[in-house]
C-alpha cells in the first residue's frame, strides 16, 4: 500500500479498515486509576450501559496512594474490546489502560473452596489440595476449606476435581496480572 | 473567604460573564455570593430552561455556558439539558447545590443523588467532599468542558461545604493525569489521507458539528476548495460550509437532499470531519456507502470505527489537522480532471432532485414557504434556533446557513422545548445579533415559561411558531408507517398564542395568509422586545425527502 512518505499513488482497494471486531479471546485489562470516590462506579457503569459483562474484577492500592489498580477480565468473543478500552480512556480518572494478552502476562487469582468432607473423603481432598499446591486453612467435622492460588484455569481444574465431594461454597478474588518481562504493566 | 465566594472568583477567572439558573435552599450560599459578584445572572423560570439557555449561550458564542440549580428537583430538572449537552458536545458547566453532608444518603429534604443520576450523561462530574478542593474543581470543570470533545461537567456542592471559610488562592493550572486529549493529528495518517483523496474518483467531504466546535470552518472550506470536493454537512454541522455554494450538496441523512445521500451512496472515498455516523445519517448500516473507504477525523478516539470502520483514522483537532491535510493534498499535484465525471453525476442529481415542495394556490401558508419567507425577511442574517420535529427539518433544509454558530438546535437528543430557552441563551451571548426561534406548536409549550424570563430580563428573541396543530413529525410517521392511525398527536386549539404572549408581557402576532406573511415577519423582527408570532401553516404537510428508518440512502422517498 502507498507509503505515506512517498508520492506513490494509493489504491483505495488496498485500504484496510481497523475496527471493533471481536477478538475471540480473553482479555485482561489492567487499569491505573486515580484513587477518587466513584471511579469504580463510573467504570462498572460504562460496562453496564453497553451491555458488556465483566468476568472478574479486582481492585487494590499501588505503591502510590493516589493511584489504584483495577484488573478486570472481559471476554473478547462477545464484546468489541477496542470500543471498551476507548470508552474507558474517556473517563477522566482513568490514567492508563493495558490490554494484556494472557500469553504475555502472569495472572493469578486466589480462591477459597469450602468442601463437604467426612471420614474417607477428607484424605482424598487433602491429596488433591496437595497436588494443586493448595493449603488447608480450615477443618471442621463435616467440611474442609482449601486455599488455592493460580491462573483461572488451574482454579477451574481443581473445582472440577472436588465437585463430586460436594462444594459448599467457593469464593474467588478475580484475577490480577502483570506483564511478562521487564516492561511496566 | 467563603467557598462560594471562591466559586465566583473562579468563574470570573474563567471569563464567565453570564450565568443562568434558579436559586433554592441548597444553593442559597451560591446565590448570596452571586449577589455582588459582578456577573449577570439570568433568572430562568425552570431549570431545564436554564440548562438549554446555557447550551444556546455556548453554541452561539463558543464560550462555556453555565447553569446553576439547587439540590433535588432543581438538579433533576437539569437532567434533560445535561443529556442534550452530552449528545451534542456542548461545553457547559452545571453547578448544583446539594444537601448538607450530614444529611447525605438519608433522604434529606430535596436530596437527590444527582452525581449518580447523571453519571452516564456527563463528560465528567465532581461531587465536592472537601471545601478546599472547590476552586480546583471549578477550574477542572471548565477545562474538561471546553477541551477535547466538549461536553457537560457537573459540580455538586453540599450546602455546608459551600459556606466553609477557605483560604483562596487563584488556581493557574489544572493537573489531570488521565485527561490529555490529542490535538495534532498523526502526520503519517494525514499524508495517507491526502494520497487517498488524490486517488479518489468519487470523493465526498462529510462534515459535522465537530468542525463548528473546533472553529475550523475556514479550514474545511480551504480543504474543499483545494480541489472541487463536494461537501455535505450533518444537521449539527450546517453553517460549517457556506450555503449556497457550487460544491455544496446540502444536508445529508434522513431528511437530507437526494444529491447528498446519493453522493454518499456512490462515493469511493468519504472524508468525515467531526461527525459520528449517527443512525440518522447512515440509515441501514450494512448498506451505508457500500463502495466507500473512510477517512475519519475526530478529536474523540472512541468515535473512530464506532459505527463504520475507518480505513484512515486521524485523531485530533480539526483546526490543526485540516490545514496540514490541505497542504499535503496540494503538494500532490493531482489531476483535477479525474473528478469531472463525478461532479457531472452529482450535478445531474441536483438538477433532477432539487429540494422542493408544491406551493399553495391560495392564502394557505406552506411550512416550507414559511422558512423561505423567514430567510428572506432576515436576509439570512440571524442566529436561528429550533425545537425538534418537522419545523426543525424544514428550517435545516430551507434556511441556508452560510456561517457556523448561526444554527442552534438539539440534534442528538432531539429535545422538544429546546428552541426558546436556547434562543434566550444565544441572545444573551450575542446581544447585537438578530436571534430567531423557529418553534413547533408542540415544542413551544414545553418551555413556554421562559417567555417570562425573556420579558423580565429584556431578552429580545423573536419566536415564529410553525403552528400546524399537530405533533407534526409523529403524525407524519403515523400517516406513513402506522396506517394513518393518529394517536395522541392533535394539539387542539389551546393555547391562544397571541394572548399567551401578551399575558407574559411579550408581543403576540398571528398570521394565516401567505400574502401577509412577509410583512408580518418583518414587523415581528422590527418590534422591540420578545415577540411570539403564531404562523398558521398547512396542518398535514409531510417533510420530504426522507429515508425511511432502517432503509438505505438510495431508498429515499418523496
Amino acid at each position: 500500500m502507498g507509503e505515506p512518505g512517498t508520492k506513490e499513488v494509493l489504491n483505495l482497494d488496498d485500504l484496510q479498515a481497523s475496527s471493533g471486531f471481536r477478538t475471540g479471546r480473553k482479555h485482561i485489562l489492567s487499569l491505573l486509576v486515580e484513587n477518587k470516590p466513584g471511579v469504580l462506579a463510573r467504570i462498572s457503569g460504562l460496562f453496564a450501559r453497553r451491555g458488556f459483562n465483566i468476568d472478574s474484577l479486582a481492585v487494590g492500592p499501588t505503591d502510590d496512594d493516589k493511584i489504584s489498580r483495577i484488573t478486570l477480565t472481559v471476554d473478547g468473543a462477545s464484546h468489541p474490546i477496542d470500543q471498551v478500552t476507548k470508552q474507558l480512556h474517556k473517563l477522566i480518572h482513568v490514567i492508563k489502560i493495558r490490554d494484556l494478552d494472557p500469553k504475555e502476562a502472569v495472572a493469578r487469582e486466589l480462591a477459597l473452596f469450602k468442601i463437604s468432607a467426612d471420614g474417607d473423603s477428607r484424605g482424598q481432598i487433602m491429596e488433591y489440595a496437595e497436588i494443586f499446591r493448595g493449603r488447608i486453612v480450615d477443618v471442621s467435622k463435616r467440611s474442609v476449606t482449601v486455599e488455592l492460588t493460580g491462573p483461572d484455569d488451574k482454579l477451574e481444574a481443581f473445582e472440577q476435581m472436588i465437585r463430586p465431594f460436594g462444594l459448599i461454597e467457593m469464593v474467588r478474588t478475580g484475577e490480577i496480572a502483570v506483564s511478562r518481562g521487564r516492561s511496566v504493566t | 473567604m467563603r467557598a462560594v465566594d471562591a466559586v465566583m472568583e473562579c468563574l470570573k477567572a474563567e471569563g464567565v460573564k453570564h450565568v443562568f439558573g434558579i436559586p433554592g435552599g441548597a444553593n442559597l450560599p451560591t446565590y448570596d455570593a452571586l449577589y455582588d459578584a459582578g456577573l449577570r445572572h439570568v433568572q430562568c423560570r425552570h431549570e431545564q430552561g436554564a440548562g438549554h439557555a446555557a447550551e444556546g449561550y455556548a453554541k452561539a458564542s463558543g464560550q462555556v455556558g453555565v447553569a446553576l440549580a439547587t439540590s433535588g428537583p432543581g438538579a433533576t430538572n437539569l437532567v434533560t439539558a445535561i443529556a442534550d449537552a452530552m449528545m451534542d458536545s456542548v461545553p457547559t458547566v452545571f453547578i448544583t447545590g446539594q444537601v448538607r453532608t450530614d444529611l447525605l444518603g438519608t433522604d434529606g429534604f430535596q436530596e437527590a443523588d444527582v452525581t449518580g443520576i447523571t453519571m452516564p450523561i456527563v463528560k465528567h462530574s465532581i461531587m465536592i467532599q472537601d471545601p478546599l478542593e472547590i476552586p480546583t474543581a471549578i477550574h477542572e470543570a471548565f477545562h474538561i468542558a471546553r477541551t477535547g470533545r466538549p461536553g457537560p461537567v457537573l459540580v455538586d456542592i453540599p450546602q455546608d461545604l459551600s459556606r466553609a471559610d477557605i483560604p483562596y488562592e487563584p488556581v493557574d493550572s489544572v493537573h489531570l493525569p488521565g485527561y490529555q486529549p490529542t490535538k495534532e493529528g498523526n502526520t503519517k495518517q494525514i499524508r495517507l489521507a491526502a494520497k487517498a483523496l488524490a486517488n479518489a474518483r468519487r470523493p465526498v467531504i462529510y462534515a459535522g458539528g465537530g468542525v463548528v466546535n473546533a472553529e475550523a470552518s475556514a479550514e474545511l472550506v480551504a480543504l474543499a476548495m483545494s480541489d472541487r470536493f463536494p461537501v455535505t454537512c450533518t444537521l449539527m454541522g450546517l453553517g460549517a460550509f457556506p450555503a449556497p455554494h457550487d460544491q455544496w450538496l446540502g444536508m445529508l441523512g434522513m431528511h437530507g437532499t437526494r444529491s447528498a445521500n446519493y453522493a454518499m451512496d456512490e462515493a469511493d472515498l468519504i472524508c468525515c470531519v467531526g461527525a459520528r455516523f449517527d443512525d440518522r445519517i447512515t440509515g441501514k448500516l450494512s448498506e451505508f456507502a457500500p463502495r466507500a473507504k473512510f477517512i475519519h477525523i475526530d478529536v474523540d478516539p472512541a468515535e473512530i470505527s464506532k459505527n463504520v470502520p475507518a480505513h484512515i483514522p486521524i485523531v485530533g483537532d480539526a483546526k490543526q489537522i485540516l490545514p496540514k491535510l490541505c497542504a499535503e493534498y496540494r503538494a500532490l499535484e493531482t489531476d483535477a480532471a479525474r473528478l469531472d465525471g463525478w461532479l457531472e453525476r452529482i450535478r445531474g442529481w441536483q438538477e433532477k432532485h432539487p429540494l422542493g415542495y408544491e406551493d399553495s394556490e391560495g392564502p394557505e401558508i406552506k411550512p416550507q414557504y414559511m422558512i423561505e419567507a423567514l430567510y428572506e425577511a432576515t436576509g439570512g442574517d440571524a442566529i436561528v434556533t429550533s425545537d425538534v420535529g418537522q419545523h426543525q427539518m424544514w428550517t435545516a433544509q430551507y434556511f441556508h446557513f452560510d456561517a457556523p454558530r448561526k444554527w442552534i438546535n438539539s440534534g442528538g437528543l432531539g429535545t422538544m422545548g429546546f428552541g426558546l430557552p436556547s434562543a434566550m441563551g444565544a441572545k444573551v451571548a450575542m446581544p447585537g445579533e438578530q436571534v430567531v426561534c423557529v418553534a413547533g406548536d408542540g415544542s413551544m409549550i414545553m418551555n413556554v415559561q421562559e417567555l417570562a424570563t425573556c420579558v423580565t430580563e429584556d431578552i429580545a428573541v423573536k419566536v415564529f411558531i410553525m403552528n400546524n396543530g399537530y405533533l407534526g413529525m409523529v403524525r407524519q410517521w403515523q400517516e406513513l408507517f402506522w396506517d394513518r392511525r393518529y394517536s395522541a398527536v392533535e394539539m387542539g386549539s389551546s393555547p391562544d398564542w397571541v394572548k399567551l404572549a401578551e399575558a407574559f408581557g411579550a408581543t403576540g402576532m398571528r398570521v394565516d395568509d401567505k400574502a401577509e406573511l412577509p410583512a408580518v415577519m418583518k414587523r415581528a423582527l422590527e418590534t422591540e422586545g420578545p415577540v411570539v408570532c403564531d404562523v398558521r401553516v398547512t396542518p398535514e404537510e409531510n417533510c420530504y425527502p426522507m429515508i425511511p428508518a432502517g432503509q438505505a440512502a438510495r431508498d429515499m422517498v418523496g
